[in-house]
């Protein structure tokens, strides 16, 4: 074995054996270092003759580097073995609960409003709004409900003491109706009469002064209208059906239209929902005529009556159209399972938590509008 | 309207059953509201007969009785009827039957010793009548029958249909009504009316009328020397099967041909009036006890029926109680009038006074039927009571003018969506009463008020054929995706709503009616509700957060920790009501935890930080709200601001509610709440979806830190205000990172660290730069007293 051998070895040896980072270094210092042992040796390369340097260069050579990589992989490794040790006390219990951000909700009405106006959307209806404090006119009269008509008494309406400009009593509008006149007027006074066609949804807050165990005396409902030119009763029956089938997801729903009678359509329907029961828990659509099946009523509808065009400034000779009205939170339970109306106005966080919705469960038509 | 199967097909031929007839009621717009068979209750019931009645061996007024009831061997029945005996044949019911009369269900029992099993019934336990002097004694040849159901034997088998009558149809508020318009449909035919023959002799009464207006017209007629006893059975039956009570013949007539007809009638106790009856405006203040014996005060705009004594009835809502007919009529005098029914509906609500009469005149009764229901009436006084009856007083006219109308039966299709033949639509027409010339100009029945225009005659065609047969038809679309429809204020509110349940607050909704003393510490409310449900639901909210308080408190209740509502609704003032979102935080901001150690508190801050989020989300321009006080009186005076965009633009109040307002309304614990004031936030309009060219600056940013001492009464606000002033191009943002109050800044005052942050755009800055823009920003806070920290 030449001596250049015995170099290495006996440097790779000892960067094997080296406890830390110290010990390498001094390792490093006399191997590699300016006056290292390997560095003298690679110095007298310069004193050989070429054919010398040609066989001693590379041993030279290839030592250090032999050398110097063993010293670098030694010192990775070390470094290596430092940080696990260090790695190793820093572990967590990550079964321990982390601080999490408070969980908000949104409210069945909320949601199920938004559900309506997405699946309206798209049959190209907008929504509007109007007052909750109206006046005779919207309220009653305009809908061909005069002051003496029977009709009036159904209402249950509840009223302020301060009077409109014809002296009537104010009032808390008992359903979402006069939306439909104030729209129709304001098409009416922008077109001078004209007319245009109208396709609306109007939800919102409506109060009646009945409260029991099914009635609350504030409710929410959703008023349709679709004036236009040749609109007729088949129509209406589509948009409904269009309309539940879209709502409660299920292509299966069948609709019962039954005649009946509101001052403000002629004809006038009120609509009965298919519904079976399964699981001893009512779901809207199957057979209803099924042994398990039956019909519950939902809403009322009809063509709006000439009166009431004609009231708002239109000729119902040109123009006509379907009206309907349907509860909100009726609409919510039958889709989501509450079963007590007097709960949606509470505001119990554990009923939120239950039946309320996530802020990003907003209905979309391509998601979905059932969250 | 109740009505017996059996009376219905009094009027109606049929082979229909049950089945179809109640289908086809809901079908036409008579929704069948209820279905039940007084039989059911019966059927249990056997005829029996007691074959030996022999003393009780304990009680003196107690029988035994051995019944045989068709079953193997007889039952031992204690009794205590006095008219039980030997041979007689009654109604049994054994053990185990439910006795509808006395609500219970027969047990074996022993009495006095004696076991007894059944019961013989009186008519009153098995509801059949009045009468419990004994039990039930059926004719001898009853004995044939025994151990038959006595539902079948006496064939009381006579279901009772509820059918709801829609305001617009009082000629549904008769039997015969409702008949009619089932022949329509071609389940059954009208049978025709039989006019009574009847002898009259001797002039009608004295009746007249002087109120054109509210009592147009005004018939009599006198039957006398009539004996006023029960009505007959049959009477008694159908008018029970109404659910109205027998009273006496007389009396059950008017009722029955009310019930028949949709005619109501009046009789009065000729005896008991003196002269003339007339019909009249009530005298202002005049009075009249009704026959319900309450007292009611009239005005000069109510009809009344009156003689020389006074006035006795509310004309067509109620007859008076000192004039009627009792068992002791002789001569009895038959009211047939017609009242307007404007003014039966507006007597009705101001006396609040409701009756069968009263619906149906205020929903018009036929006024061409005043002859036919006097003479029925009268026929059925002869038949059942007798007497002799005088002529027929007409007082006044009835308004029968015919109408007439055109009518296009293309229209069925145009309004109604459906195709009937034309002659389908005529047959129709003429089953419902109206007469259809050769040119479709339309006669309406008198006893249609309800029909007008040619869109109710659409309805009745439509209505008989049956809206299941209108095809459902697509409502004509436009081509392409739907277009959006949302305005900007519901897309504003849609998203803010939405922000705030993202950023963990839960949406709740509360009452728009809240009690006075809710209302109280928010300024009292301009809206207060003349009839409330109750003192607690009676004024309009002014604000939000009383509602939302509220539920905060009864969450509190059922131990809830943390606490974090709101609500979108809107407020009522004076003028007009107003979209707000309200936000109430209480209990624990954040719990205890392992990490952060005890729960901590929501605070002013917190309030606000909902408040800048939600506005966010909203729309409104965040960097550009300006600090204010002026919260109003509910918050604490020093925890609590607005947020506006100039002096009198206020988009929201917040802060810590005011102590003495949670202490009022019971929420303990104080909390934070919050108003955004959705209608006065800017709306943005919409200009395309296009944003501001942009490239995001090469040059890094440069951050500097400034300490600055200034008074404790400096707003931390307006120093920021000031600094970034100071250059409003390079300086981009200036975040106060420390606050500092202590002894070594000597009293009254505080140091504010701010971090601020510069963006070079085109060259680098300078040392120069740098020293230039830091004099800058100190001169600008020195101005509001404040000296930079060394």
């Amino acid at each position: 074995m030449s001596d250049i051998e015995a170099i290495k070895d006996k440097y790779l040896a000892q960067v094997a054996s080296a406890s830390d980072g110290d010990a390498l270094e001094a390792i490093r210092v006399a191997a590699l270092g300016k006056k290292g042992e390997i560095s003298l040796l690679l110095k007298t390369l310069g004193q050989m003759t070429p054919e010398e340097r040609q066989t001693e260069g590379p041993k030279i050579n290839g030592t250090r580097q032999a050398v110097a990589d063993a010293i670098a992989s030694r010192k990775e490794s070390m470094e290596a073995d430092v940080l696990n040790a260090q790695l190793a006390t820093e572990k967590l219990d990550l079964t321990l609960p982390p601080l999490s951000a408070p969980k908000g909700s949104i409210h069945p009405v909320s949601q199920v409003m938004d559900e309506l106006a997405e699946i309206f959307a798209d049959l190209g209806f907008s929504v509007e709004t109007g007052p909750e404090i109206e006046d005779d006119w919207h309220n009653f009269t305009a809908l061909n409900i005069p002051e003496t008509h029977p009709a009036r008494a159904m209402h249950d309406t509840f009223y302020f003491p301060q009077t409109d400009e014809n002296d009537m009593p104010k009032m808390l509008r008992t359903h979402t109706s006069p939306v439909q006149i104030r729209t129709m007027m304001d098409v009416a006074k922008r077109s001078s009469g004209e007319g245009e066609p109208i396709h609306i949804i109007a939800p919102g807050r409506t109060y009646r002064s009945d409260s029991d165990a099914t009635h609350t005396p504030m409710f929410h409902q959703v008023e349709g209208l679709v004036i236009d030119k040749g609109i007729h009763m088949g129509h209406l029956k589509w948009t409904l059906e269009t309309f539940v089938r879209a709502f409660f997801e299920r292509d299966d729903i069948t609709l019962r239209l039954r005649p009946s009678y509101f001052p403000f359509t002629e004809p006038s329907a009120e609509v009965d929902l298919g519904f079976t029961v399964e699981k001893r828990k009512r779901i809207i659509g199957g057979d209803p005529r099924s042994e398990n099946g039956g019909w519950m009523e939902i809403l009322g509808s009809g063509m709006v009556h000439p009166n009431v065009i004609a009231n708002c400034g239109l000729d119902p000779e040109v123009w006509q159209g379907f009206a309907f009205g349907c509860g909100i939170d009726r609409l919510a339970m039958l889709k989501y399972g509450m079963d007590d109306l007097r709960a949606f106005f509470d505001g119990d966080l554990r009923w939120a938590d239950h039946y309320g919705f996530d802020a990003l469960d907003v209905p979309t038509l391509s998601g979905g509008v059932g969250a | 309207m109740k009505f017996s199967l059996s009376w219905l097909k009094a009027h109606l031929e049929t082979d229909a059953s049950l089945t179809e007839i109640t289908d086809k009621l809901t079908d036409i717009g008579l929704e069948l509201e209820g279905l039940e068979n007084p039989a059911d209750a019966l059927r249990p019931f056997r005829v029996a007969k007691v074959i030996e009645a022999g003393p009780h061996p304990n009680a003196d007024k107690l029988q035994l009785l051995k019944v045989d009831d068709g079953s193997d061997e007889p039952w031992q029945v204690v009794c205590g009827a006095p008219n039980a005996k030997t041979g007689m044949v009654g109604v049994f019911g054994p053990p185990g039957t439910y006795i509808p009369g006395s609500d219970f269900t027969l047990k074996p029992a022993k009495i006095r010793d004696v076991e007894s099993f059944g019961m013989m019934c009186s008519a009153r336990e098995l509801e059949l009548g009045d009468d419990h002097d004994g039990i039930i004694e059926l004719e001898s040849g009853a004995a044939d029958a025994v151990g038959q159901s006595y539902a079948d034997y006496a064939k009381i088998d006579d279901p009772v249909m509820d059918v709801a009558i829609t305001p617009n149809r009082q000629d549904c508020m008769g039997v015969r009504g409702i008949a009619r318009d089932l022949a329509a449909t071609g389940i059954g035919t009208l049978k025709p009316l039989e006019s009574a023959s009847i002898s009259r002799s001797g002039d009608g009464p004295d009746v007249t009328t002087e109120d054109a207006d509210g009592c147009p017209a005004f018939y009599g007629c006198v039957v006398r020397g009539v004996s006023n006893g029960s009505s007959p059975d049959w009477m008694q039956a159908r008018l029970k099967s109404a659910g109205q009570k027998p009273i006496n013949a007389l009396v059950d007539i008017t009722n029955y041909v009310m019930l028949d007809h949709g005619r109501p009638l009046h009789v009065y106790d000729a005896a008991k009036l003196n002269g003339g009856l007339v019909a009249r405006k009530a005298k202002p203040g005049e009075k009249v006890v009704a026959l319900n014996d309450n007292e009611y005060v009239l005005d000069e705009t109510m009809t009344v029926i009156a003689d020389d004594n006074g006035a006795h009835d509310i004309g067509g809502i109620m007859g008076g109680a000192s004039t009627g007919s009792d068992e002791s009529t002789t001569d009895v005098l038959i009211e047939c009038a017609y009242f307007t029914p404007e003014n039966i509906a507006k007597t009705g609500q101001k006396l609040m006074l409701t009756s069968d009469a009263r619906q149906r005149f205020e929903r018009g009764v036929d006024p061409a039927f005043l002859d036919q229901g006097i003479d029925i009436a009268t026929a059925l006084v002869l038949e059942l009571c007798g007497g002799t009856a005088s002529e027929t007083t007409r007082a006044g006219n009835p308004p029968t003018e015919q109408r007439t109308m055109p009518y296009d039966p293309a229209k069925c299709l145009q309004l109604g969506g459906v195709d009937i033949a034309t002659d389908k639509q005529k047959a129709t027409l003429e089953a419902l009463g109206f007469a259809v010339s050769d040119d479709w100009t339309i006669t309406i029945p008198t006893w249609r008020r309800d029909v007008h225009g040619w869109q109710d005659i659409v309805e009745e065609v439509v209505r008989i054929e049956g809206l299941d047969n209108v095809p459902s038809t697509p409502l004509p679309r436009k081509p392409g995706v739907a277009k959006p429809t949302a305005s900007p204020e519901q897309l504003a509110e849609r998203k803010a709503r939405r922000a705030a349940a993202a950023r963990g607050l839960n949406e709740v909704v509360t009452w728009s009616f809240i009690s006075e003393k809710e209302a109280a510490p928010f300024g009292g409310s301009e809206w207060a509700l003349t009839s409330p449900i109750s003192e607690d639901l009676k004024y309009m909210r002014p604000s939000m957060l009383p509602g939302l308080i509220a539920a905060a408190q009864r969450n509190r209740a059922r131990g809830a920790s943390s606490i974090r509502l709101f609500e979108v609704g809107r407020r009522y003032l004076e003028a007009t009501e107003h979209p707000t979102i309200g936000l109430v935080l209480t209990g624990e901001k954040t719990a205890r935890s392992w990490q952060a150690g005890g729960a901590s508190k929501y605070d002013a801050f917190d309030a606000k930080a909902e408040v800048i989020a939600i506005l966010e989300a909203a729309g409104a321009p965040v960097d550009k709200l300006m600090d204010f006080a002026e919260a109003g009186n509910h918050y604490h005076p020093g925890q609590s601001g607005t947020l506006r965009l100039g002096p009198k633009k206020i988009l929201a109040a917040y802060g810590a509610l005011h102590p003495n307002v949670t202490k009022a309304l019971g929420l303990k614990g104080g909390a934070v709440g919050a108003e955004i004031f959705l209608d006065a936030i800017p709306v943005k309009k919409k200009s395309g979806h296009m944003r501001d060219a942009y490239t995001p600056p090469a040059l890094q940013s440069v951050k500097r830190d400034f300490a600055f001492v200034v008074d404790a009464s400096v707003a931390a606000g307006d120093l920021v205000r000031a600094v970034k002033g100071a250059d409003k191009k390079l300086i981009i943002d200036a975040r106060i990172f420390d606050l500092f109050e202590g002894e070594s800044l000597g009293e009254g005052k505080k140091s504010l660290a701010i971090e601020v942050t510069l963006q070079p755009q085109e060259a680098t800055l300078t040392d120069e730069d740098l020293k230039a823009l830091t004099e800058k920003v100190v001169s600008n806070a020195t101005k509001l007293g404040a000296e930079l920290r060394g």
